[in-house]
């Protein structure tokens, strides 16, 4: 070995590369409208539609493949008082603190009945739950129509959006689009994913 | 740079020492990288897509019914299985035997696809459409009179109307893909309609083995 080579340091300056992160970071933080956790899983259907959603005053209808019915409300006071209403229209009383634990909740969907004890449940119990529950929506009990007049009487801006997945069974939709007619509700939203419009 | 060189100026005898504080910001890095991940996966860029539509009036639909030109009307059948199927006109008593009323069809875009088909009979407004949208890419409309206009454009008096009508079989991608297309093709006017009896027909008709109920008509 000569003698000449020099023992160069392998340190590499890490500070650029930090002030880069920091800065990604920061942009991210800001533009982050996090992702609403859905009870479950659905997977709109695919068009060619490029207009957006409004970002609030929405009231989106979950539907599932198996019919199953979920709802949310964007706005926490909005929940609260939608809820009190239903409460009271079904004669049952909410505590302060079941309203407020409601009103946590991004989206929901339990029979009325069993609203109570589904409140009162822990939070990754709920998680479990939920799947299994769903708004009944069938014209002998139909407790979806009671939500979305109440929810549209606390908030009259609100912009329904249905977002069902591809796979459920036209029957199940056209229930919900009945409902909503029976509420003179005439225009809402389908939610979809985007696809490239073909030339025409 | 990282590095901060302290050189005490006291004229202190003894250990004083020139030290070099450089902070390794390597874990810093590790850390915001993981973070940005966090934030990158946890957010929606982009807004979804929705699709708008208007659903008929309850009270009002029969009437509107009677009004649609005969040449106008198109009716689109959603069947099981994804099948789709379109007839012309309006459905007369003696055409439910009529093996030809009722036309197969698809969503791909081929020739033998319900867009070929609207395409065809709606050119008029579709080659209209064309050349304001065309227009608004080049600058030359605004946005809000392009808007205006195309309400315009698909208020054609010789522009088909079409009924989507979805059996008990259908699935809601199918009723999305049939709205779609009324949006591909510039279809001004268009609803939603419960299936009616002598659809249902024709639909057994084409396919008995798939069940589609058919009420008997009494009279």
């Amino acid at each position: 070995m000569s003698k000449k080579i020099k023992k160069k340091s392998t340190f590499i300056d890490m500070t650029a590369m930090s002030d880069v992160t920091v800065l990604l970071l920061t942009f991210f933080m800001l533009t982050a409208t996090f992702v609403q956790k859905e009870p479950v899983q659905v997977n709109p259907p695919q068009s060619v539609s490029e207009i957006k959603i409004p970002e609030t005053n929405i009231v989106s209808v979950l539907v599932e493949p198996n019919g199953k019915v979920y709802m949310s409300l964007d706005k926490q006071p909005d929940r609260l008082e939608v809820l009190r209403k239903v409460g009271e229209h079904y004669s049952i009383k909410f505590s302060d603190e079941e309203l407020k634990k409601f009103s946590l909740l991004s989206s929901f969907g339990a029979p009325i009945n069993v609203m109570k004890d589904f409140l009162a449940l822990p939070t990754d119990k709920q998680d479990k739950e939920i799947v299994n529950l769903g708004i009944p929506c069938d014209s002998t009990n139909n407790q979806f129509r009671e939500w979305m007049r109440y929810a549209k009487i606390v908030n009259r801006d609100l912009v329904i959006a249905i977002k069902a997945d591809g796979g459920t069974p036209y029957p199940l939709v056209k229930d919900i689009m009945e409902t909503l007619q029976e509420l003179k509700e005439y225009r809402y939203n389908l939610i979809t994913s985007l696809k490239n419009a073909p030339e025409i | 740079m990282a590095e901060i060189q302290e050189k005490d100026s006291g004229g202190k005898k003894g250990k004083q020492k020139k030290f070099n504080v450089r902070v390794d910001f390597t874990p810093m890095v590790d850390m915001n990288m993981l973070l940005i991940t966090f934030f990158m996966l946890c957010t929606t860029m982009s807004k979804p897509q929705t699709m708008e539509i208007a659903m008929p009036r309850k009270d009002v639909d029969v009437e509107e019914q009677e009004k649609i030109k005969d040449s106008r009307a198109i009716t689109i059948l959603l069947g099981k299985n994804d099948k789709v199927y379109y007839y012309l006109g309006m459905l007369k008593t003696e055409d439910y035997e009529n093996p030809d009323k009722l036309v197969e069809t698809n969503f791909s875009g081929d020739e033998n696809s319900l867009r070929a088909l609207l395409l065809g009979r709606n050119s008029e407004v579709v080659q209209q459409m064309k050349d304001l949208k065309l227009k608004k890419n080049n600058l030359e409309v605004a946005d809000s009179t392009y808007r205006r206009q195309s309400i315009e454009i698909k208020k054609n008096k010789e522009s088909p109307i079409v009924m989507i009508k979805a059996s008990e079989f259908a699935t809601y991608r199918n009723l999305v893909d049939a709205l779609d297309e009324m949006n591909i093709c510039s279809i001004g006017t268009y609803a939603i309609m419960d299936i009616a009896p002598g659809d249902l027909r024709l639909l057994y008709n084409r396919d008995p083995a798939a069940g589609y109920e058919v009420v008997t008509e009494e009279k």
